[in-house]
């Protein structure tokens, strides 16, 4: 089968591509360009764990395809961290113990990001209607949405 | 298969001239298809990138949504919001944040479910979708468009180029509900999009009701509109909408619902959605809001 060349931006770094056109942006990222942060989870857009943001939106990146990546801008949770230094929702998730296992941590930091770049000071019922779509099988979602809080009061701080 | 990005509508049409071709908007319900082997396309024809597709347009008559605009970006346009809340909530209720960053307008309705929550509530406000196909463009209201589960009344080579809404009147007002077992990421065991305009007096003059998941296609209950009209949706207008919404309901017993659940929900929601669609009707000034 005919591959496609794709040339995009991810984390701010050009990056190009082959792909085959029914491969998925969260195959591209996991299995060409070994950006393994982003998670599979369901595959059908259920569960958040592939979340990446694509020109400043949120999506699954299991419903995107790799072709459509071409000329976009990709963020995925390895550009999340600056160097060492945390982002303050990585660092309130480990303060809180946001995490059991760990699966679903990408796909929710990266949820939580976009929401405090829209929202800076959401409600708590906010936080869980935006994260609705991020599903956490150890079901930790108490102390994922106060580490979500506690990094917004810190950022807006 | 092939990925194809057009450029313009024209150069769409042709590529979903040939064999197996499908339409790739934001590709929330494709994709899952595509890898669950449901469906095997010889071409994806992705349409995101003909500008007219991503374009919202107000007109003094008409607000013109291209098909591709996304749930998010529906959302976040302050006039549509404003017009026509009960269409906005209606699509923000399907799926998740990520799903709005990509599911479109236009991909809901032709991806043809009975339970499609935009659908009722485009049904009610009286959306018009303009079609390209191969003859050339054509119209055809919302309600027209989905035959079945999956199936729709585009002819070969066809695809959705924009929902139309018309600007809302004043004294009017829209509203959609429906009944899922928790409060988010679900599909509607029932729909009921209700919209209606008032006089002077406060006497409904105008309304349409939809009702989705209760019949093979959204459907237009024209009986429960007419049990509004004339009145101020006091308790026994209210009712006989119920009852001709329960009267017009065909639904399927499944895991969400019983069939007889589901006639006695759709009459609880056509009232529900009539009471904030005046709410919202006695709310909107003339023009000018």
């Amino acid at each position: 089968m005919a591959k496609y060349h794709v040339s995009t931006t991810i984390n701010g770094e050009p990056v190009e591509f082959l792909c085959e056109p029914q491969q998925t942006l969260l195959d591209v990222l996991r299995d060409d360009l070994q950006l393994t942060g982003s998670k599979e989870g369901c595959s059908s857009g259920d569960c958040g764990a592939c979340s990446v943001m694509l020109d400043g939106r949120l999506v699954c990146s299991c419903l995107v395809l790799g072709v459509e990546a071409a000329e976009r801008s990709v963020e995925t949770i390895e550009g999340m961290a600056q160097g060492e230094q945390l982002h303050p929702l990585q660092r309130k998730f480990l303060e809180h113990a946001a995490l059991q296992c760990g699966i679903c941590t990408p796909g929710f930091l990266i949820a939580a990001k976009a929401l405090l770049e829209k929202n800076p000071d959401p409600t708590e019922t906010e936080v869980r209607y935006w994260l609705a779509g991020n599903l956490c099988r150890c079901t930790g979602y108490d102390k994922i949405v106060r580490a979500v809080l506690d990094a917004a009061a810190e950022i807006r701080a | 298969m092939r990925y194809e990005v057009p450029a313009s509508v024209a150069a769409a049409v042709d590529l979903l001239a040939t064999p197996d071709a499908r339409v790739l908007a934001g590709g929330t319900d494709l994709l899952v298809q595509l890898r669950a082997g449901r469906i095997k396309p010889a071409t994806l024809v992705d349409i995101k990138k003909i500008p007219e597709l991503k374009q919202i347009h107000l007109e003094p008559d008409l607000i013109r949504i291209g098909a591709a605009v996304s749930g998010a970006e529906l959302g976040e346009h302050a006039t549509i919001s404003k017009e026509w809340p009960g269409v906005v909530e209606a699509f923000e209720l399907i799926g998740s944040t990520q799903v709005q960053g990509r599911a479109s307008l236009g991909g809901n309705l032709c991806n043809a479910s009975p339970a499609a929550d935009s659908v009722p509530a485009l049904i009610a406000a009286a959306a018009v979708c303009l079609i390209a196909g191969p003859g050339g463009q054509r119209s055809v209201p919302v309600e027209e468009i989905i035959t079945g589960p999956g199936r729709t009344s585009l002819q070969a080579g066809e695809f959705v180029l924009e929902i139309q809404l018309p600007r809302q009147l004043p004294n009017s007002g829209d509203a959609y509900l429906r009944l899922i077992p928790r409060t988010e990421m679900d599909i509607a065991v029932v729909g009921a999009g209700v919209n209606l305009t008032l006089d002077d007096n406060g006497v409904c003059t105008a309304a349409r009701v939809a009702l989705g998941a209760v019949a093979p296609r959204p459907l237009l209950v024209a009986e429960a509109a007419a049990a509004l009209c004339g009145t101020r949706l006091d308790d026994t207008a209210l009712e006989q909408a119920a009852a001709a919404a329960r009267n017009a309901c065909q639904p399927i017993d499944d895991k969400r619902g019983t069939v007889d659940y589901r006639i006695n929900v759709a009459g609880v929601l056509v009232k529900r959605a009539a009471r904030i669609a005046l709410q919202r009707a006695q709310q909107r000034t003339p023009r000018g809001h």
